[in-house]
């Protein structure tokens, strides 16, 4: 089984989870700038942030044959800081770089007059900069916060095809799915969504534009209940045609429209280390 | 050591060569436009390693070019702008390009940043040329660092003529705290550590 997991916050993760992915078939991700806990109070720390999701992270992927893309952007809960706001003046710089893949995560948390603006605001940069969009659904509120969210991206003449709306369950995917926009699951321990009853939700609504990640973080979540979504799907009488189209080639198709998308080495799977990806694996200095 | 000359030659045996002309124009004559078309270089002008000028992948040549493209009253600003929100990719182009730019020893802090990263290709890319502004004591680190991350001592320019008496100190020391640990010393570094022991004796 070969996996991709087009949501996972890997700066959160140790090298125990990188072994333990790829060993499972994980030979690809994407990770969605998003917030870590701990507020941040201004635009430098989110500079460094991209710098490692565009730099140090992809490098340590790289390390276990994991190929690693980021999406970049000020996420909604953030959005809300006055303090952070700059960040939108940043932007730009980061949206233009090879391994970005789309903008996100945005969207909505709170739904406040901030986030309205914030979320319109980085749809139209991801028009201007060819890309696909990443967006987060509230946690609180969250059928609202769909049908909103769905609102606002019709509005902003991003093609529907070119949005994935994020965190979906059994309340909230009839009306993305109608929307012509992906439908993204994130497949938790105990909240969000569970394996039997994404294996449902694909029985009922069928493989088109469903995107399955494990969303894993700093927060009670693992990145193996993408490998653990497949064989509940295998179990269920589908095909592994069927498993591969929703944990590969699925998010090969979304993130695709980038057209930055560049999976070399992650067929490799993880090769003694050389030169270009040492230091950790040896334990250097 | 490379120029700018010869990395314009090596381009001419890959196509997108009207892209690369446009952006070098822009570049010299609206510096505000190197922005995108450093960070595009790759998508524009691909990532081949350039047959005419080994070491260098396309993108590279293209980046230094741009650099070497910017006036001279912009080219310290822009230069460290460029690093400063670079990507790996672009981080490296830059520190492979600091030896043949007119920016005297401004790049400095660049290196310095370079070598306190744990990433072997800006480490390594950080010890080319460029490395002689940097003083013994950060040099020497900087090559027990090649050692203890993996780079090859290879990368390391003009490493011969530079390596001293306190270098072999170090690396013999290196040497014993392997021995110790029974893990082996990287065959470069042990070669290098015989020939600085061997002119002494």
């Amino acid at each position: 089984m070969r996996i991709f997991d087009p949501h996972i916050h890997m700066t959160s993760r140790t090298t125990d989870d990188y072994a333990r992915m790829a060993a499972a078939g994980v030979r690809a991700v994407v990770e969605p700038a998003f917030w870590l806990g701990q507020p941040r109070t201004g635009p430098a720390s989110f500079a460094d942030y991209f710098d490692s999701l565009i730099g140090w992270e992809p490098y340590r992927a790289a390390q276990f044959g994991i190929v690693h893309h980021a999406t970049i952007a000020l996420n909604p809960k953030e959005a809300n800081d006055p303090r952070c706001r700059p960040v939108l003046d940043l932007l730009p710089r980061y949206l233009d770089k090879d391994r970005v893949v789309a903008v996100g995560e945005i969207g909505y948390d709170s739904i406040t007059p901030e986030e309205d603006d914030a979320f319109e605001r980085q749809l139209a940069l991801a028009v201007e900069y060819d890309l696909p969009a990443l967006v987060h659904t509230p946690h609180r509120d969250k059928a609202t916060g769909t049908r909103r969210t769905l609102e606002v991206v019709a509005a902003s003449g991003i093609a529907p095809e070119r949005v994935a709306v994020d965190h979906l369950n059994e309340v909230t995917v009839g009306t993305v799915r109608d929307s012509g926009c992906w439908m993204g699951f994130s497949i938790y321990p105990e909240t969000k969504m569970s394996p039997p009853r994404m294996v449902e939700i694909l029985k009922q609504y069928g493989p088109d534009r469903m995107l399955v990640n494990s969303a894993a973080d700093w927060g009670v979540s693992d990145p193996l209940l993408t490998l653990e979504t497949g064989k509940a799907m295998l179990a269920a009488g589908f095909t592994e045609d069927d498993v591969d189209r929703v944990l590969w080639r699925n998010p090969v198709e979304f993130y695709g429209q980038s057209g930055r998308l560049d999976l070399t080495g992650a067929a490799a799977g993880a090769d003694e280390p050389t030169f270009a990806g040492s230091s950790i694996k040896r334990g250097g200095s | 050591m490379t120029s700018p000359e010869r990395l314009r030659a090596a381009l001419r045996e890959t196509p997108r060569e009207e892209w690369v002309d446009a952006a070098l124009t822009a570049a010299s004559e609206r510096p505000e436009t190197i922005g995108r078309s450093f960070t595009q270089a790759g998508r524009r002008a691909g990532r081949t390693s350039l047959p005419g000028e080994p070491g260098w992948t396309a993108d590279e040549a293209v980046r230094a070019l741009l650099l070497a493209a910017l006036p001279a009253d912009r080219a310290e600003t822009e230069i460290g702008d460029l690093y400063r929100y670079g990507d790996a990719d672009e981080k490296r182009a830059v520190l492979k390009a600091l030896p043949m730019l007119a920016v005297g020893s401004a790049g400095l802090p660049l290196l310095q940043d370079a070598i306190r990263t744990n990433d072997a290709r800006l480490l390594a890319a950080a010890l080319g040329p460029y490395a002689r502004h940097l003083d013994q004591a950060a040099w020497r680190q900087a090559v027990l660092k090649c050692v203890f991350t993996g780079v090859p001592l290879a990368e390391v320019f003009g490493l011969d003529e530079r390596a001293d008496r306190e270098l072999a100190v170090m690396l013999a020391a290196f040497a014993d705290e392997r021995a110790a640990a029974g893990r082996p010393m990287p065959a470069d570094a042990a070669a290098l550590l015989g020939r600085l022991t061997c002119e002494e004796s």
